[in-house]
């Protein structure tokens, strides 16, 4: 990563940590995980509270829905790591396969019910260009999307909006596609607080 | 339906108005990138903007100019926080004026 805080300076219990969870994991401490718990007073707790919140919390779309939401975002943002990160997650959520990676390579082709779809592409937007209109948002009402199930996608695109930012400007390294199976694992058991 | 609301709230009061290492104001004007001076305002602005475009340089830049890592970190975050509010409240506007007309 770009700064060596991240990388190495967090403190001795967190450190001891990370020895633990290498030894039973037998991967790499994801670098999201290392930026979660650098001074997690500042960022990491409070933004943990957020993304749960957004991603585990009561919704009106799957879990699945949700990580493949987050996924989509991050194709959009071209964050290779969130990409693969959450791709990993939401094809665990959705029961095995490779469903959400299908999904993220055409949405025009895929098998996707039309209100996840027409959110998604707005998510694209929004994400893509900074901000969406009333007209685009009727776009997704008239798709069959209720205005609940608009507002749980925007907050899922508020914490992948920040976190691919962080993703790209602190360089995070993108690891095997075991590691990132290790770590979407973790997140469908734990979650992300 | 997800309610992020508190957590949202409890966030940007952290991250803008919290103990740190770079000053508040500092934060704030990364957060809203508006305000900052080289080198900050540059590598904020690319946080905000195309953070994919963001390398080594961008973040020695910071560090040259006599940064802490530390300083850097919060101004990142406070950035890429910054830019996410924007994007969340216009399309919260938008699907309020859409429920509206």
């Amino acid at each position: 990563m770009r700064l060596q805080i991240l990388d190495n300076g967090h403190g001795f219990g967190t450190k001891a940590l990370f020895a633990l969870i290498r030894t039973v994991s037998r991967q790499p401490i994801l670098d999201v995980i290392k930026l979660v718990k650098y001074r997690p007073d500042f960022y990491g707790t409070p933004m943990s509270g957020v993304t749960q919140e957004a991603m585990r919390g009561p919704s009106f779309w799957s879990v699945g829905d949700r990580e493949l939401m987050a996924a989509f975002i991050a194709k959009t943002n071209q964050c290779e790591f969130c990409t693969n990160a959450h791709s990993a997650v939401a094809d665990l959520a959705y029961g095995g396969g490779k469903k959400a990676s299908a999904l993220l390579c055409d949405l025009d082709i895929a098998r996707i019910d039309e209100p996840l779809r027409a959110t998604l592409l707005m998510l694209g937007k929004l994400t893509r260009e900074h901000a969406v209109d009333a007209d685009d948002m009727r776009a997704v009402i008239a798709a069959g999307a209720s205005p609940q199930q608009i507002g749980d996608a925007l907050a899922v695109c508020f914490s992948f909006n920040v976190i691919g930012r962080l993703a790209d400007a602190f360089g995070f390294s993108v690891p095997s596609p075991e590691a990132f199976g290790a770590g979407a694992k973790y997140l469908i058991a734990r979650g992300y607080r | 339906m997800s309610n992020i609301e508190p957590a949202r709230k409890a966030l940007l009061r952290r991250v803008r108005e919290g103990e740190g290492k770079a000053s508040p104001s500092d934060r704030r004007a990364a957060f809203d990138n508006k305000g900052l001076t080289e080198p900050l305002r540059p590598l904020a602005d690319k946080v905000a903007r195309n953070a994919r475009e963001i390398v080594d340089e961008d973040i020695d830049r910071a560090r040259q100019s006599g940064l802490s890592e530390d300083q850097i970190f919060e101004i990142v975050v406070c950035a890429a926080i910054g830019q996410a509010t924007r994007q969340y409240d216009a399309a919260s506007a938008a699907l309020k004026s859409a429920l509206e007309m």
